[in-house]
């Protein structure tokens, strides 16, 4: 495939520095402009308009077969919008090459998705290798990735199954910022971890982003991990969008679908009456 | 002790027809290795292509081997000499296991491993070498394992058509009624087939267990 121009690349929006210079030439880091798709005649998403800026966090919440995955990979091109547009720094993903729009989002999916015959340092350099990075500078990235993702440098020479969950989770994060792209689309990526080390995963990504600022994508069924991590949430049922709310709105919100949602995760923890009765 | 006797007694014979023996099915597997793989390779990528291409395998398989080589004799430049038949026939034989183990093998990669490889920008040769090919070297290698044990095997019944081998004592023992000098064809084939087995079992069980440690 041969290497197209690009006028936005990784690189120079890395480059670009921080997320005010990219906002203002005036396009969303990511827009869906009334997008549908289908496979084989089943409609998995349906008219869907939403937008994401430089330095914002929006999370899909859903249930399981409610489109939130399916959108995330019109975003990186992995899939095609039948009809509509997706637009990725102002330009629809059918003009990008998708090589180049994949390596500019960073992919982080459940338990870190690593290469298992990688070693973390090869997980985590793998974009920048072959974006032919020399060595010195992969290192030194490697060294201070794992350092931002909160792991010790020793763990550079193991292998995946040599790490325990949170750590892949790390990783995955690690890799997926490897090239510094603008954009960040994670799928339930915190969701196969213990309570707790979910807990800690959550607070140190808002940290993160806070730094980064990136345009973030964010899909998860989990609406404590939703309120925590968003500026906005876009609740999905169906293929379909029910509502486009900053996180604040979003937990007054009176829609009968997002009250249901709350009550199913606001009840306290402890142990269900009728199993207290019986014993 | 008739059979060591007349083995040592006929020691030079015995390594030569060896070494032809080795000759003939490691250039055969060689050969199917360099068609195979890469066809196996070809029908993960054009899915339609799998049923033609493993079908035409299966078939030249049911093939009876005798049979095979005098349907090549008429071949040009293949014909002309007895060894060539041979090695086309056997690498023939070998397409099957080193195609299907290919694909299988390719195929049962994490699915989830070669989406994360696709969604990072991977284009699709970094994909197969970086990924898929090294995912599925354990099974791949089982296939060679396959090919060569059976090329080895096969190529006792070269020596029916003149190319040499190990076999050329089996037909020579059974000409002559005598055990001894079959033996001399049978035991050293039977002994490589066992270590080339054992050797590429090893090789095999070394990239599983370090590819897929998870």
């Amino acid at each position: 495939m041969p290497p197209t121009q690009m006028p936005l690349t990784s690189n120079e929006t890395a480059s670009n520095g921080s997320a005010s210079n990219a906002t203002s030439s005036g396009a969303s880091a990511i827009e869906f402009d009334r997008v549908s798709f289908s496979l084989n005649g089943h409609p998995l998403l349906e008219n869907l308009s939403l937008a994401v800026n430089h330095g914002e966090t929006l999370v899909l919440l859903g249930r399981s077969g409610s489109g939130k995955t399916t959108t995330l990979k019109l975003v990186n091109g992995l899939l095609m919008p039948v009809e509509g547009e997706v637009r990725i720094s102002g330009r629809s993903t059918a003009n990008w090459d998708p090589i180049r729009l994949r390596r500019s989002i960073g992919y982080v999916i459940q338990d870190g998705g690593l290469f298992p015959h990688f070693t973390v340092e090869r997980n985590i350099g793998l974009v920048p290798r072959i974006e032919g990075w020399d060595r010195p500078r992969i290192d030194a990235r490697v060294r201070a990735l794992l350092a931002l993702v909160g792991l010790n440098s020793e763990l550079a020479s193991r292998y995946p199954s040599e790490l325990s969950g949170g750590q892949r989770q790390r990783v995955g994060v690690a890799r997926a910022l490897a090239a510094d792209p603008p954009i960040l689309i994670l799928d339930e990526a915190f969701s196969a971890l213990d309570p707790i080390t979910r807990s800690e995963m959550q607070k140190e990504f808002r940290a993160l982003q806070q730094r980064m600022r990136k345009a973030v994508v964010f899909v998860t069924h989990d609406l404590r991990e939703a309120l925590l991590l968003a500026d906005r949430i876009v609740l999905m049922e169906s293929g379909r969008k029910v509502v486009n709310l900053p996180a604040e709105e979003f937990s007054r919100s009176e829609h009968p679908l997002v009250r249901a949602y709350r009550e199913a995760f606001s009840a306290p923890i402890e142990m269900p009456t009728e199993k207290r009765e019986s014993q | 002790m008739n059979f060591l006797h007349f083995m040592s007694a006929n020691r030079q014979q015995v390594i030569e027809l060896t070494l032809e023996h080795i000759q003939l099915a490691g250039i055969a597997t060689l050969i199917a290795a360099f068609v195979g793989i890469p066809l196996g390779i070809l029908i993960t990528r054009i899915p339609s292509l799998s049923k033609l291409i493993i079908g035409g395998a299966n078939v030249i398989q049911t093939i009876p081997s005798l049979a095979l080589f005098g349907f090549l004799i008429p071949a040009p430049w293949i014909g002309e000499r007895a060894s060539r038949l041979a090695i086309l026939a056997l690498a023939l034989y070998c397409l099957l296991p080193l195609i299907r183990n290919t694909y299988a093998g390719i195929r049962g990669v994490d699915p989830a491993v070669v989406e994360a490889g696709r969604a990072m920008g991977l284009t699709d040769r970094q994909l197969l070498f970086q990924v898929e090919l090294p995912l599925a070297s354990g099974v791949i290698v089982a296939g060679i394992r396959l090919a060569v044990v059976l090329s080895i095997g096969l190529a006792t019944i070269a020596a029916a058509i003149g190319a040499g081998g190990l076999g050329e004592f089996i037909f020579r023992g059974l000409a002559m009624v005598s055990n001894q000098v079959i033996l001399a064809g049978a035991i050293p084939a039977a002994l490589l087939a066992l270590a080339a087995d054992f050797l590429l079992g090893l090789l095999e069980r070394r990239l599983n267990s370090f590819w897929l440690k998870a």
